[in-house]
This record gives structure tokens, C-alpha cells and sequence, in this order.
């Protein structure tokens, strides 16, 4: 298969996640949409490890896309977290409420 | 076209309208859910390119975990679902950033990879991963381990009531005293009891005797 199929679907992915960093208001959905473009990056590492260079030594692409992976689910946790923190203290999870430290 | 590229076609043409769907849906759980489909099919598509073990790791991780942590992260916050503007004024914004960086990026990915041969995708055993891993990539996974436990005890430490402000002594005064009702549901459940006891002088959010 092509390399170009799964290149432009993880260009897709990563728009469609800037679409939803710029136009949600809803934290969580914020969140939601970086996770769907580290994903986006993910099906690029993939794809050029496996299509491109399927010899190299060290497996790089894939380990990369675990490491990712594993760094995600980390700031879920913690992003969460803040947004727990911020409905408490605000009792809103919009993120266009929370300009305090905005210049 | 192959095999490869007829399955990745009809996997790929759900994964991405699953990610249109969960940054447009009005209702928030539904975009949770549509979420859960969108990385299921980027496990699919990790299938399709034969990286066995990432697939499971992605099916594991992010469907597993990520998209329930997400229920429970909109559910615990009470979002609005379905009444309020989900969308901030900077939709156009967003539309015009999003389609330009499409544009420009997939026009570069056609001109860089379009004449790249059909080639068929190499599987890496999971047993190379393991002892790739451990011999070669030991340090950054010692050092992931660190942030996952640094993230552990942040998260905790984050979304921890503190001493001060704890809920339940919030909540006992409320109910002595009668205090207004905070929720939606408290406001549901008082506001017929104070209707009925009107005359009597023993409003419902006063009254704890008829509980």
C-alpha cells in the first residue's frame, strides 16, 4: 500500500483536533481534540516506520508512538485534574472564563 | 489497489468521520463516544500497517482508559449538554486555520510521497519491540516511568478537596439551615415541598421536620 493514504488521514486527524482546540469552549472537548492530534502524529510514526523504513534497527517509530501514547495518558490525568480544580473554583469549564493570567 | 488499501480506505473513511463528528456534536457525550470510535479506528489502522502490538496498546490505553476517564470527567463537571453554545465566536477562526494547515500539509505530502511505490507494510515482532526496548531504549522508558508517577501524584495532589473547603460539611449546614438549594436537582426536589407548606409558615427548604 501507498504511504500517502494513511499520511494524509493523520493530516485529517491533526486539523480536525486544531479545529477543535480554536473553536470549543468546553474544556474537556479541548482536551478531547489533543488527544486526537497526538493520535494524528502517532498514525504518522506508524506509517513511516512500517511503509518507509521497515529495516531500521531500534524499531524507532513504533517505540516513539508508545512513548506518546504513554505521555497522553499522563496529561489526561493531570489536564483532568486542572479542570476538576477549575469547576470547583469557577463552577464553569469554559475556557473562555478562565482569562486571569491572559496579558 | 491492493487489499491493504481497499480495508485501510474503509477503516480510514470512519476514523476521520468519527473525528468530524466529535469536534461538531452538540451533545458532550456523544462526543466522548464518537471519540471512542475515532481511536478504535486508529487501532484498526494500526492493524492495517501491521504494527500488532500498538493496535492492542492503543485499544488498552485509549479506549480502555482514556475515553472512560473522559465519561467521568464530564460527568463529574456537570457540563451543559445540549442547552448551552458549545462554540466559542472564533468558529470561522478555527474553520479557516484548520483548512488552510489541510490544504498546505496535504498538498506538501503529495508532492513529497505521491510517486512512493505501494509497498507492502513489515511486521516488527513483539518480541523485537521487548528487547528493543530494554536494550536500546531503556533510559527514556526509565524516564517515562518517572513521569507517569510524577503525573500520579500530581493528579492526585490536583483534584484533591482541600481541608478547608471539603463538600460534606457544605452539605450538612445546608440541610440544618436551609440554605438555598445549590443544585439543580436539590432545586427540583424542594421547590413542590415549599409550594404545598406555604401557608403554614414552614417554608420547604426551612422545614427538615418533614423529612
Amino acid at each position: 500500500m501507498s504511504p500517502i493514504g494513511p499520511l494524509l488521514l493523520a493530516t485529517l486527524l491533526f486539523c480536525v483536533g486544531v479545529y477543535g482546540i480554536i473553536a470549543r469552549r468546553n474544556a474537556v472537548l479541548v482536551l478531547m481534540s489533543v488527544e486526537l492530534m497526538l493520535n494524528a502524529v502517532n498514525i504518522n510514526l506508524v506509517a513511516f516506520q512500517n511503509l518507509l523504513w521497515p529495516a531500521e534497527e531500534f524499531v524507532s517509530g513504533q517505540l516513539f508512538a508508545l512513548f506518546i501514547i504513554a505521555v497522553a495518558a499522563a496529561e489526561v490525568g493531570v489536564g483532568l485534574a486542572i479542570i476538576f480544580n477549575m469547576f470547583r473554583n469557577r463552577a464553569s469549564v469554559n475556557v473562555d472564563d478562565v482569562d486571569l493570567m491572559r496579558w | 489497489m491492493t487489499g491493504y488499501d481497499a480495508v485501510f480506505l474503509l477503516v480510514g473513511l470512519v476514523t476521520a468521520g468519527a473525528a468530524i463528528l466529535t469536534v461538531t456534536s452538540k451533545n458532550l457525550v456523544h462526543a466522548a463516544l464518537h471519540l471512542a470510535v475515532t481511536l478504535a479506528g486508529i487501532a484498526g489502522v494500526f492493524l492495517v500497517l501491521h504494527a500488532d502490538f500498538l493496535a492492542l496498546v492503543q485499544l488498552i490505553v485509549y479506549v480502555g482508559a482514556v475515553t472512560v476517564l473522559f465519561l467521568f470527567g464530564l460527568m463529574l463537571t456537570r457540563a451543559p449538554i445540549g442547552r448551552e453554545a458549545l462554540d466559542s465566536q472564533n468558529r470561522g477562526l478555527g474553520l479557516a486555520v484548520a483548512g488552510g494547515l489541510f490544504v498546505t500539509l496535504a498538498v506538501l505530502i503529495v508532492q513529497a510521497y505521491g510517486g512512493a511505490d505501494a509497498v507492502v507494510p513489515q511486521r516488527v515482532a513483539t518480541e523485537a519491540i521487548g528487547i528493543v526496548i530494554f536494550a536500546r531504549w531503556v533510559l527514556p522508558f526509565e524516564a517515562l516511568s518517572m513521569l507517569l508517577l510524577a503525573a500520579l501524584i500530581g493528579a492526585i495532589l490536583l483534584a484533591r478537596r482541600e481541608a478547608g473547603d471539603s463538600g460534606e460539611t457544605i452539605d450538612q449546614a445546608r440541610i440544618e439551615f436551609g440554605e438555598a438549594p445549590s443544585t439543580e436537582h436539590d432545586r427540583a426536589r424542594t421547590a413542590p415541598a415549599e409550594l404545598g407548606a406555604g401557608d403554614a409558615g414552614a417554608g420547604g427548604p426551612t422545614g427538615g421536620e418533614s423529612r
